[in-house]
């Protein structure tokens, strides 16, 4: 009997982990040649108005592409920027060139690096929803994405429940 | 011959000894981030080094308009305080704003009170937390982007110090949790002097 349920229980972890993955990778996207995963943003402090974009890029294409410029509704400004340590100091820089996405290659905006700055917010980002951007890229043009908001000190995009 | 190098020997252990003597009294990190300073409080209220003292703290210097680091670091502290428990109860987190111009009173409240109620703003003059930074060795500047607003470039180590208000050493941005761990619960050990 208690084998039965210890049994039961592995196969309905074994189904719960199949299932996630399989969001995990419903929450790819495709345009065309790159491939979008891991878009995510975080909830906003109330009185800051600022906040960082995430999402990987990777181009399945033949030729090199890059990212110049990005927008949002929610966001007055949006810039490209990059967080670097040097030492023990955090350095900010905007990247006015944007990002190249080498062929063949994934580039990951993520915390601690690469990121899509959201700024002079007037509406906090607030955790479940749904930020919209769009994208400009020098050959594939603009793409609109969607960046979920994940909790405020969040370090990865949110598991996706809504197909539950 | 052999008497010269003899006199060389005694004369080396008169210099080593000398010198040893003297480093030995000089204060050995202990005057790191001691400072007098008058800033505000999250609540409004004045505060100065005297809240840095009988409690464990950490102390982060950062602003509210940070993108990545203080708000992952402000909730690093509340992770690490949730793991500490009750044994968490006693350390006094300080986030001190490298950007004054933009961030007064309530922005600090708003912000700090977010991640903990152990977690306090302080703002005020900027001369005055330039003081403050400059006891602690930490480094910030402000980076203009291009529609004319700007973010900055700040030290993102977080400083622990004693009961006594004296440094006991960093934790550095993205440092694994249970080395963090371990030198907080190494700080709530430690008994004030």
């Amino acid at each position: 009997m208690i084998r039965s349920i210890t049994r039961a229980a592995a196969f309905a972890a074994t189904l719960t982990l199949i299932a996630s993955q399989a969001l995990a990778h419903m929450t790819e996207v495709q345009f065309g040649e790159l491939t979008f995963s891991q878009a995510f943003t975080r909830a906003m402090p109330p009185s800051a108005g600022t906040g960082g974009g995430y999402v990987t890029i990777t181009n399945t294409g033949t030729e090199a592409d890059r990212l110049i410029a990005v927008s949002s509704p929610a966001a007055p400004v949006a810039q490209l920027h990059q967080m670097k340590m040097d030492g023990d100091v955090m350095m900010m820089s905007e990247l006015p060139d944007g990002i190249v996405i080498p062929v063949g290659e994934s580039v990951a905006l993520a915390p601690g690096g690469l990121h899509i700055m959201f700024m002079q917010v007037p509406a906090p980002f607030a955790e479940g929803d749904v930020v919209s951007v769009t994208l400009t890229f020098e050959r594939a043009g603009q793409i609109d994405l969607e960046l979920p908001v994940a909790p405020i000190g969040a370090k990865s995009a949110p598991i996706d429940h809504s197909g539950h | 011959m052999l008497r010269n190098l003899r006199f060389f020997l005694w004369g080396l252990v008169i210099v080593v000894g000398i010198g040893a003597t003297i480093l030995s009294f000089l204060p050995r990190d202990r005057g790191f981030g001691q400072i007098s300073f008058n800033l505000i409080d999250h609540d409004g209220n004045p505060i100065t080094e005297t809240a840095f003292r009988g409690q464990p703290t950490g102390l982060f210097f950062g602003f509210t308009h940070c993108p990545d680091v203080c708000p992952a670091t402000l909730s690093e502290i509340a992770v690490w305080l949730d793991e500490l428990g009750p044994d968490g109860k006693p350390l006094q987190f300080y986030f001190i704003t490298v950007d004054p111009e933009r961030d007064d009173v309530t922005a600090m409240k708003d912000y700090a009170t977010l991640f903990s109620e152990q977690v306090i703003g302080i703002t005020g003059d900027a001369d005055e937390i330039k003081r403050l930074e400059a006891a602690f060795g930490v480094y910030s500047e402000k980076v203009p982007t291009s529609d004319g607003d700007y973010t900055m470039n700040h030290t993102a180590s977080l400083f622990l110090l004693n009961r006594n208000g004296q440094f006991e050493g960093t934790i550095a941005y993205q440092e694994p949790m249970d080395m963090a761990l371990g030198k907080l619960r190494r700080l709530l050990g430690q008994n004030a002097s």
